[in-house]
């Protein structure tokens, strides 16, 4: 078979593909985003007609997913980190359904946050609902995953966890393909009643899940991606998980280790392993790229065993992903660095690009609010979130998905009035609709701008989930037409808009206005590609 | 042989482009690869850099390790400078002198010129006045691979050859813009280095 040149994203969506995947489910959201933006591509998955829409939002994927799955057929579900929390009411219950046909959960986190508002650790959900998780340390391992997690999701009756860090989901490297699977044919649950969670039933599955534990355990034993690697000196033991093998090796030169290495890329803990390294060295160093979850299993509340070495005793730093020269200082080994940054170097933020409309709205906003102060308003996740830099220093707020009107709903309950909310479209279809709902029930003093470029923006350009649809959305929910107000942000309507918004502010109760104008950057890439069309 | 290069920019400058056609010369010369790259937030404006690891044995850690870069690529003088750490006692600075700038406090390029040309093993090069010379200003990129040609342990052929495949699917003309570009880029080094 052919030899790839893949991203780590990209290397999970080939081999699902090549695993006999139907359909894959998903948001866009750093660094997962590039999965489906793989399988788009292919034409592979368009001859097969590979299910691959994006969804309104992870809780949605994560459901559709599961119904594929009910129907036999082998489905992937991807999402950020964060994403995982949206869709946390579906996965945390699809451990309890089990699976029909396989479910693989890609969950990407993003440790030091390179483009998110936390670092969660996506393994400690894995471990509460008690369902495998495999953690790749290369591309071509994150292509085996996914080609296998499949069969080990139906043997094992449940999702499997595909977890990743940034910088193997965004990093490049040979992958090598296997033999296409065929996909799975539609087949109902043998069970009519399997995912059907009345307490009865769901009780009896839970036992069930309960019961598989030991059959996970034989699997994470003998799985090829859990390798004990002698060594001489046992004066020290490693388990280095995932990404953090490769961050580890690095530091040996020709990949000579000195100490006994159990590289660990299947959970749950092979617990025999474990305790071969545990008995054989006087301590153990663990290396895990996010947070302590390993470390806290084997040093236990009250460390009263051997010396644990990690995130929670300094060894490593508590916090940040994980990188060669963090590596070698956990390991005692001296870094050389080279020269220092001049001091010339300036830091250099992202920015909303030129040309944007929400540049146009926090203009116009910005204005309006001089009569009011600052401090009044809330926002979200997006590339309107950058106004909080300079020059715009315009928003107070950027929490999870659609808490900017849920939290301009709060402020304004608690006196703030007027309150204001900015959102985007493709945050708003994704978690905003329902917190419109609650301002709307209760006529809250609050101005809602759904700023919106027809995309979403943040992540590269993929389809905003009600493109052209936003003011009948908003009007369906039962916002008051006369405070429904669609706007063009552009520098030639500045003193309408301001007057529309100036008004708005002054009305008690809740306004909704819609600036609409297309994403710059999918503007430009449509021109450029309507040009090449007809210049062939 | 390996090459460990960091390549720097700033969003949207087109440094995957420059790791795209070094990649592919790699895969030719049937070396081990490994490419990390940044997308997500900073792709709006802020600093990128993209790590590129080059073996003829395999490669352990996607990321290179401070002090041990052969080369940093730059097509930008601000952004060269931003990854000295990395750079190893030995290797070499290539960089454009063209500044984007998009803050407020941009530095003046009287100042990165000093830092750059402190630095002994340093090429900085005009790339964007070069590529117009040779026919296209959206070519700057791929100057700045010829300029940093010399540096690479790949074959100049292997090179061409991934800039062919690179931009093949777009026309010959576009190829031989960029393949002009290459040679300006490399004939730039090789008289000033």
């Amino acid at each position: 078979m052919e030899k790839l040149l893949l991203l780590g994203d990209e290397a999970i969506a080939q081999g699902a593909i090549d695993g006999g995947m139907s359909g894959i489910y998903a948001y866009p959201g750093t660094p997962s985003t590039e999965i489906m933006e793989f399988v788009h591509g292919s034409k592979i998955a368009e001859d097969l007609n590979i299910h691959r829409l994006w969804s309104a939002n992870e809780k949605t994927a994560m459901e559709s997913a599961l119904g594929m799955s009910y129907a036999g057929k082998r489905s992937m579900v991807c999402f950020k980190h964060v994403g995982l929390n949206v869709a946390a009411d579906a996965f945390v219950n699809a451990s309890i359904t089990g699976v029909n046909g396989g479910v693989i959960v890609v969950s990407a986190d993003d440790p030091s946050m390179h483009s998110s508002q936390n670092e969660q650790d996506s393994r400690f959900y894995a471990k509460f609902t008690m369902i495998p998780i495999l953690e790749p340390s290369n591309q071509q391992e994150a292509y085996d995953m996914a080609y296998y997690g499949f069969e080990l999701s139906e043997k094992l009756n449940v999702p499997v966890m595909l977890r990743i860090t940034t910088r193997l989901a965004h990093s490049r490297a040979g992958v090598q393909r296997k033999e296409m699977k065929k996909q799975n044919q539609l087949k109902l649950p043998s069970d009519p009643r399997q995912f059907v969670l009345l307490p009865a039933i769901a009780r009896k599955n839970y036992k069930k899940l309960i019961g598989m534990q030991p059959a996970m355990e034989v699997e994470s034993e003998k799985s090829p991606f859990n390798q004990y690697i002698d060594g001489a000196d046992k004066k020290l033991g490693i388990i280095a998980a995932g990404l953090a093998f490769n961050y580890l090796m690095e530091n040996y030169v020709d990949g000579k280790n000195p100490h006994p290495i159990l590289k660990l890329s299947q959970y749950p803990l092979p617990e025999k392993q474990v305790a071969k390294l545990y008995n054989q060295c006087d301590a153990i160093l663990i290396l895990e790229d996010g947070a302590p979850l390993i470390e806290e299993m084997l040093r236990g509340f009250l460390n009263l065993g051997k010396p644990i070495h990690g995130r929670l005793d300094g060894t490593v730093p508590r916090d940040g992903e994980l990188d060669p020269n963090v590596v070698a200082k956990a390991l005692g080994m001296e870094v050389h660095e080279g020269q220092v940054v001049p001091e010339v170097v300036k830091n250099r933020p992202p920015s909303l690009c030129q040309g944007c409309g929400h540049r146009d709205v926090f203009e116009e906003l910005n204005e309006v609010l001089l009569d009011y102060g600052t401090g009044r308003v809330f926002s979200d996740i997006g590339c309107y979130t950058l106004a909080a830099l300079p020059p715009f220093n315009s928003i107070n707020s950027c929490v999870d998905m659609g808490a900017s009107i849920t939290m301009a709903i709060g402020a304004a309950d608690a006196g703030l009035v007027p309150a204001v909310s900015v959102i985007g479209d493709s945050t708003f279809t994704h978690s905003g609709m329902t917190g419109l709902l609650d301002a709307v029930n209760k006529n809250s003093p609050i101005t809602v701008i759904i700023s919106d470029n027809s995309t979403t923006g943040m992540t590269g350009g993929q389809t905003s989930a009600a493109h052209g649809r936003i003011y009948e959305i908003c009007k369906g929910l039962g916002v008051d037409p006369e405070h429904l107000i669609t706007m063009i942000p552009l520098k030639k309507h500045h003193e309408e808009n301001v007057k529309i918004l100036r008004r708005e502010l002054e009305y008690k109760g809740l306004s909704v206005l819609i600036p609409q104008r297309e994403c710059i950057q999918t503007f430009a890439r449509r021109k450029k590609s309507e040009k090449n069309e007809s210049n062939e | 042989m390996k090459s460990d290069i960091i390549l720097g920019g700033v969003g949207g400058q087109g440094i995957l482009s420059i790791a795209a056609a070094i990649g592919l010369a790699a895969l030719k010369n049937n070396l081990h690869l490994k490419q990390s790259e940044v997308h997500g937030m900073s792709q709006r404006g802020g600093d990128v850099q993209s790590h590129l690891r080059i073996s003829s044995k395999p490669i352990a850690s996607d990321l290179i390790p401070k002090g041990k870069a052969d080369l940093i690529i730059s097509v930008e003088p601000m952004e060269g400078l931003r990854y000295l750490p990395f750079l190893s006692k030995d290797g070499w600075l290539v960089t454009n002198i063209t500044p984007f700038n998009n803050i407020a406090d941009y530095p003046s390029i009287e100042d990165l010129l000093k830092q750059i040309k402190a630095f002994p093993n340093h090429i900085a090069i005009d790339a964007d006045a070069i590529a117009k010379a040779a026919g296209s200003s959206r070519s700057s990129n791929i100057v700045m691979l010829g300029a940093a040609s010399p540096f690479i342990d790949i074959p100049y052929e292997r090179l061409e050859d991934g800039i062919r495949q690179l931009f093949g699917k777009k026309g010959d003309e576009l190829v031989n813009t960029n393949l002009k570009a290459l040679k300006a880029g490399r004939e730039f080094t090789e008289k000033n280095r």
